[in-house]
């Protein structure tokens, strides 16, 4: 230890910012991905185009139609005057929702006679369809309380009195772009690490550096920890992206994300080291690193709830560092969480980062010796 | 077919320009080349690496287009009408261009229908074709599965499938063993005289020029000669001799080195070779302290000693101040006595599955020796070695260096080592100050102690106009000195040298056995691969390795004797070579047989 | 000139005995798209299923039973109960459960007394997407239990909505149903370009593309016999894709296989001409892997309303999906799979995949040379 591992940290870290190519990795795929996850990847849906079939045409019809032109979440497109367009509107994509207004909609709701009303929602995806479905329902509820709070009926016995902790405004990005700290964070330090003993099988040097009296835990710590350092570091930009240019809330303390962060680092690190140690060429090294990568980002909760997986599934992420890193970095951003709550999180990661040193330790023995 | 009015010589080139763009800087690769050859001969492109052979060959085939100037071939101008030039050369490139998942009869198939061979013509070529090579048998083995020299006879059958009319060939002797050689010179002087084809060979190797009938001589990208390789040896007539004296042959070559008059001493033959600087005869009695018995008897000149005349001029300065800064082999006492085994090889065997690389292979190496592997690509000389230097674990045998066994106390052995990779294995994206400090700390020191030790490299290997230049940028020549600065950071006392010299033109080369010669003269152990056949006789003793196994041990002049016949009363090492590795092929068939 | 059919044939014919035996080839085309079909029929999926829900009812009785048994009952939810409100919020911090239901000590009181009791419920608003169903969801429980009590108690039917709600070509509003047919697009982009780029940038690494030139064959020959092949084992990945989805996800494939394999095979000339362009600039391996993933697998998987809806992005970003090929294919794919050969919807996006495969195509003889420079 000490001075010889200094100075293959230093020759890592100067190499690394030295190579056009490497350089490409740390600052070319961050960026583009946190261009495009903030912006492009987006639940969200606004102005989505809903055409409305009107059958009454009276006034209390109209001032249901009104309530969608003036809502903010949907545009009408088109104001039907035949049942004959409204195949062709949703089969084409022209609208994802039609609301179809009964013949008798006043006259019941005036009778107090349930007023029927239809939605007919493109179902092609599955997710706009359910939040199309959500918002028109909402205006129908809105609207249904309205009518009857001025027309004197009686109110409705319980009301739903709806709060939505952490993210009130429900913006998409406030989930996205915390996730992205821990996505990018993961594939670089991967990427850097696992390339890096690669890199010198390639080009020869890693036989040179075998024939120095470096040992084996040597050569461990001088690869593990300039990826650990480039993790962190990259990790500190996302999170000054999110903070100051997507301005999500940071509502915790540094001090259990930063412990996150390091004990995640460690784990990828590992993870990456054992990849390299296994692969003869760059190429081999790139495709170990995907092959991790994509389970592992998609298994990880970034995107989809890990809760609606299969339990066989569910089973699997229990391995994936990203995982915990995920709920870690999410419950600090937005729920201000602290080390008591995330407790849970942390012992799984160091054991992960354990297990993985600990391989690539034995796999260098294995094919170097 | 060829019009009947074609005339004009196999190939003219009239003021050859080109240039690339290298990470924003501008290499001229080629710089005004002009030259004729006639058609059936053999033309030798002859250059060290980075000359720009490969680029002459590419654009004489129509691949790259040139900055300047003007190409024929055949009469035909190369830029007008690639089509039609390449209808009527064959080529192959570097690494023959084979598919390496394809069999060798899917290989010939292939190229066949590309060059339009008419069906009923191919049993015949095919016939022809797997005779001449001897590729008969292994019509079915996948081509990635032969050996080099089978290869590049495929690639050669590959691209005479519809015979050309002029046939290039970069580089075809790479990485082959001595005998694929002989043999590929024997179909080329086939091919030009029952066919008349024209024959383009690119070369590093400087003694294969005098089998040419044209040498076209090129050094960074400019023509150094052009003319039979007789006219080039005959304007160095009465400047070649061997000389001989009583003091050792390292000893001598180096003192002859830096002898006024001199401007090249290289060991071959059991002799030291000597270049004068002209025709005017030296005098032995004066011209080397310490050796009053220096004999010097005429020799014929060879090709080396042309091309080593041609460059000596422009480098003479740089290569006085190389002697002057060097203190270690004038001054070094000779080479330190035999006192014990530094390198101990007992029953050293590595089996890969079921394939054995390395077999049942023992030697010793003594203190201040130069010991020397020799052997063609895949004889098992870089599995021997990475065994040595504790890079890979030996399946059955004992291994002791610098009295350690490797397989217990492989840490302390490897601070006594120095190693140097094939390639140059230098990390690229570093400064040459950067690669000098890493390797120091990783050899523990540190301080004024480090400090010194890098002044020290940098004066002695005249590092100092590159000390910030990326490593990957270096010249050739100069990317080898820092290696060998690198691996001596630590003073180790073993060094061990993957194929040191491959590529590096013949002036770098001479520098580089000075140093080591210097080195093995304060008593440091050498042990180095090799494929130059010559640069076998600068070692003590050496291992002809072939397939596994240790041929032939002993001092070069021991092996050489062996091998000499009536027709041939003095060998070269190449012959040496190939006369053990018949040997070995019969008695292995007799075995067989039996 | 035109081409000479026996070179092509025989450089065809070397391709697939090349990919016959090269076991990388044969997994970009058929066990990597294997791989992702099943991690993303089995893993990712946008409903909101098994939601973890706390309920904390503080004074329970008949009437709180009743409305607690709707969320025991619903295949959306799975209750846990929790005796205090803190407790609750505890679990919800520590990411135990997304969303709480909390009846207050006077609830049944104020529901009798009609005085708008109120439910309280707090969803955990950190994955919008899911809170937002959530919502949905608790608005859908809520409605149903008041209209089947005020239907019980024989009370006159409250002036109310009611509404019935179609939703068209996926009924169980599954995001397998809507995810797999993208994913096939992706699938497709993969074979297409990157295998394509990687083939021909080994040809360049080996040495054997420079043999290659210097023989009789024309560019075009060469261009159009590594087409030919790498369609045919693109469209093969394709044909097992469509297999797993229907026969091991059970989408439903309601347009015309004729229709498919005909939109299939413009989307795999764009890709292939992608890839071929990609080769053209780049000559190693390595570099044509990053060049394909950058261009266009990643624009493939994150601009084509694969998972994302290209509505919901910014005008800017909106605009850039125009030049991504896989855009049009997912559109096509969808709706082919879910709803049936919609000409509306299938005839501009073939127009465009047209389009972009004659450009890029043509690009890719335009650049292509017989040259090394």
């Amino acid at each position: 230890m000490g001075r010889q591992v200094l100075a293959l940290i230093q020759k890592e870290l100067l190499a690394i910012l030295r190579d056009a190519r490497s350089r490409m990795v740390l600052i070319g795929p961050p960026l583009i991905q946190l261009m495009v996850f903030g912006y492009a990847a987006s639940f969200d849906l606004n102005h989505v185009p809903v055409a409305i079939y009107d059958q009454d045409a009276s006034r209390a019809s109209a001032e249901l139609v009104h309530r969608f032109t003036g809502s903010p979440t949907v545009t009408v497109e088109a104001m039907l005057h035949s049942g004959r367009r409204i195949d062709r509107l949703i089969d084409s994509r022209r609208v994802k929702l039609v609301l179809v207004i009964d013949r008798r909609f006043s006259r019941n709701l005036l009778t107090g006679r349930p007023a029927r009303v239809q939605l007919i929602v493109d179902g092609r995806n599955s997710n706009t369809a359910l939040v199309t479905e959500g918002y028109a329902n909402t205006i129908l509820g809105d609207f249904s309380a309205a009518w009857a709070s001025a027309h004197g009926g009686p109110a409705p016995a319980a009301v739903l009195d709806l709060r939505t902790r952490y993210n009130p405004s429900l913006a998409s990005r406030w989930f996205i772009v915390p996730g992205i700290v821990a996505l990018l964070t993961q594939v670089v330090t991967l990427l850097v690490v696992a390339l890096s003993v690669a890199r010198e099988r390639e080009m020869g040097t890693f036989d040179q550096l075998l024939v120095t009296p470096l040992r084996q835990i040597d050569i461990l710590l001088g690869k593990g920890i300039p990826g650990v350092l480039i993790g962190v570091l990259e990790a500190t930009a996302i999170i000054l992206a999110a903070v100051f240019w997507f301005h999500v809330p940071l509502r915790g303390g540094l001090a259990p994300l930063y412990a996150g962060l390091m004990l995640f680092v460690i784990a990828v690190t590992g993870v990456g080291l054992a990849i390299s140690a296994l692969s003869a060429t760059q190429q081999q090294a790139l495709l170990g690193a995907f092959l991790f990568m994509v389970p592992s980002i998609i298994l990880s909760g970034f995107a989809t709830p890990i809760a609606n997986m299969p339990a066989a599934v569910q089973w699997l992420t229990y391995v994936n560092p990203m995982r915990y890193f995920l709920i870690i970095v999410r419950g600090v951003f937005l729920q201000g969480a602290g080390f008591g709550e995330l407790a849970p999180q942390f012992w799984p990661m160091a054991a992960i980062g354990l297990v993985t040193l600990a391989a690539a330790g034995w796999l260098f023995r294995k094919r170097v010796v | 077919m060829p019009a009947a009015a074609d005339r004009g010589p196999a190939l003219r080139l009239e003021g050859v320009r080109r240039a690339f763009r290298a990470g924003g800087r501008v290499v001229t690769a080629l710089d005004g080349i002009d030259a004729v050859a006639a058609r059936g001969d053999v033309i030798g492109l002859i250059g060290p690496d980075g000359a720009g052979k490969t680029t002459l060959m590419r654009l004489i085939a129509g691949l790259l287009r040139l900055d300047a100037g003007r190409i024929e071939v055949l009469g035909i101008e190369v830029a007008r009408d690639p089509l039609a030039v390449q209808a009527r050369l064959g080529y192959m490139p570097q690494r023959f261009g084979l598919y390496e998942d394809l069999s060798v009869g899917e290989n010939l198939d292939l190229y066949a229908d590309l060059q339009d061979v008419p069906r009923a013509s191919r049993p015949d070529r095919y016939a022809q074709l797997l005779t001449m090579t001897g590729l008969g048998p292994f019509r079915s083995r996948i081509a990635g599965q032969l050996s080099g020299g089978m290869k590049q006879k495929l690639g050669l059958a590959c691209t005479l499938i519809r015979p050309p009319e002029v046939l290039l060939l970069d580089e075809p002797t790479v990485g082959v063993d001595p005998v694929s050689r002989r043999e590929l010179w024997q179909i080329i002087g086939h091919l030009t005289r029952d066919n008349g084809t024209t024959v383009l060979f690119s070369t590093a190797y400087l003694d294969e020029a005098e089998r040419c009938d044209t040498v076209l001589l090129i050094h960074e990208g400019r023509l150094l000669g052009h003319g039979s390789p007789g006219a080039f040896t005959a304007e160095m007539a009465g400047r070649s001799y061997f000389a001989t004296a009583a003091i050792g042959r390292r000893l001598l070559q180096a003192r002859l080195a830096a002898a006024p008059g001199v401007i090249d001493a290289v060991i071959q033959a059991g002799h030291v070779r000597v270049v004068a600087e002209s025709t005017a005869p030296l005098d032995a009695a004066t011209l080397v302290a310490g050796a009053p018995d220096l004999r010097l008897a005429p020799t014929a000149p060879r090709f080396e000693d042309a091309f080593v005349a041609r460059l000596r001029p422009a480098s003479a300065g740089r290569r006085a101040a190389a002697q002057a800064a060097s203190p270690a082999p004038t001054s070094a006492s000779p080479p330190a006595p035999a006192g014990g085994a530094v390198i101990e090889v007992t029953h050293l065997t590595r089996r890969f599955g079921a394939f054995t690389a390395v077999k049942d292979v023992n030697f010793a190496v003594a203190g201040g020796e130069i010991f020397g592997l020799l052997g063609a690509n895949g004889a098992g000389k870089s599995t021997t070695f990475r065994m040595l230097c504790g890079l890979l674990p030996p399946s059955s045998g004992g291994l002791r260096v610098a009295g350690f066994d490797l397989r217990t106390a492989a840490a302390p052995a490897r601070g006594r080592i120095g190693y140097m990779a094939q390639k140059f294995s230098l990390y690229a994206d570093l400064s040459v100050r950067h690669n000098l400090r890493f390797f120091s700390s990783v050899y523990g020191l540190a301080g004024a102690a480090q400090r010194r030790r890098i002044e020290w490299a940098v004066a002695e290997f005249e590092l100092a106009s590159m000390l910030d230049a990326t490593a990957r940028d270096l010249p050739l020549g100069f990317k080898q000195r820092l290696a060998l600065a690198c691996a001596l950071m630590h003073e180790p006392r073993i060094l061990f040298l993957d194929e040191p010299t491959s590529g590096v033109d013949p002036l770098a080369r001479r520098e580089f056995w000075r140093r080591i010669n210097g080195l093995a003269a304060a008593g440091v152990t050498v042990l180095v691969t090799t494929h130059f056949m010559e640069e076998a006789e600068y070692c003590d003793r050496l291992a002809i390795m072939a397939q596994g196994e240790i041929l032939v041990e002993g001092t070069p002049d021991a092996i050489k004797r062996a091998a000499v016949r009536a027709d041939r009363p003095d060998p070269t090492m190449e012959d040496a070579f190939i006369a053990v590795v018949e040997a070995a092929t019969a008695a292995a068939a007799a075995g067989a047989a039996a | 000139m035109k081409p000479a059919p026996s070179r092509v044939l025989a450089l065809m014919r070397k391709e697939f005995l090349q990919i016959g035996r090269d076991p990388s080839a044969l997994a970009i085309a058929f066990v990597m798209p294997m791989i992702l079909l099943l991690l993303f029929g089995y893993g990712v999926s946008l409903d909101a299923r098994n939601v973890r829900l706390a309920i904390v009812v503080e004074r329970p009785d008949a009437l709180t039973a009743e409305f607690t048994a709707e969320f025991d009952h619903s295949a959306y939810f799975r209750a846990r109960r929790f005796l205090d409100i803190q407790q609750a919020e505890r679990a919800m911090a520590t990411d135990k459960v997304d969303g709480i239901i909390w009846l207050r000590a006077d609830f049944t009181r104020r529901f009798d007394a009609g005085a708008g009791a109120p439910i309280g419920v707090i969803i955990n608003g950190v994955d919008a997407n899911t809170a937002r169903i959530v919502e949905g969801y608790v608005q859908q429980v809520w409605a149903g239990w008041l209209a089947a009590r005020a239907h019980a108690a024989g009370r006159g039917p409250q002036p109310s909505l009611a509404v019935t709600a179609e939703v068209r070509f996926n009924r169980s509003v599954s995001s397998r149903n809507f995810l797999i047919p993208g994913l096939i697009a992706m699938i497709m982009t993969l074979t297409g370009a990157l295998l394509t780029a990687l083939v021909i940038a080994r040809e360049w690494e080996r040495g054997t593309m420079e043999a290659l030139m210097v023989t009789r064959v024309r560019i075009r020959e060469i261009l159009l016999a590594k087409l030919v092949p790498y369609f045919v084992l693109g469209m093969g990945g394709m044909a097992m894709s469509v297999a797993l989805a229907v026969y091991l996800f059970g989408v439903p494939l309601r347009g015309g296989i004729a229709v498919l394999a005909a939109t299939s095979a413009l989307f795999m000339l764009a890709a292939l001409g992608m890839g071929l362009l990609i080769s053209g600039v780049a000559r190693n391996q390595f570099v044509a892997g990053q060049i394909a993933i950058i261009a266009t697998f990643l624009p493939a998987f994150l601009l084509s309303g694969f998972v994302f809806d290209i509505e919901s992005m910014p005008a800017v970003v909106r605009l850039i999906t125009h030049v991504v090929a896989a855009r049009y294919f997912v559109a096509i794919l969808q709706s082919l799979f879910l709803a049936g050969d919609i000409w509306p919807v299938i005839l501009p996006n073939a127009a465009a995949l047209a389009l972009m495969a004659a450009i890029f195509l043509g690009l890719a003889r335009a650049t292509a040379r017989k040259r090394l420079d």
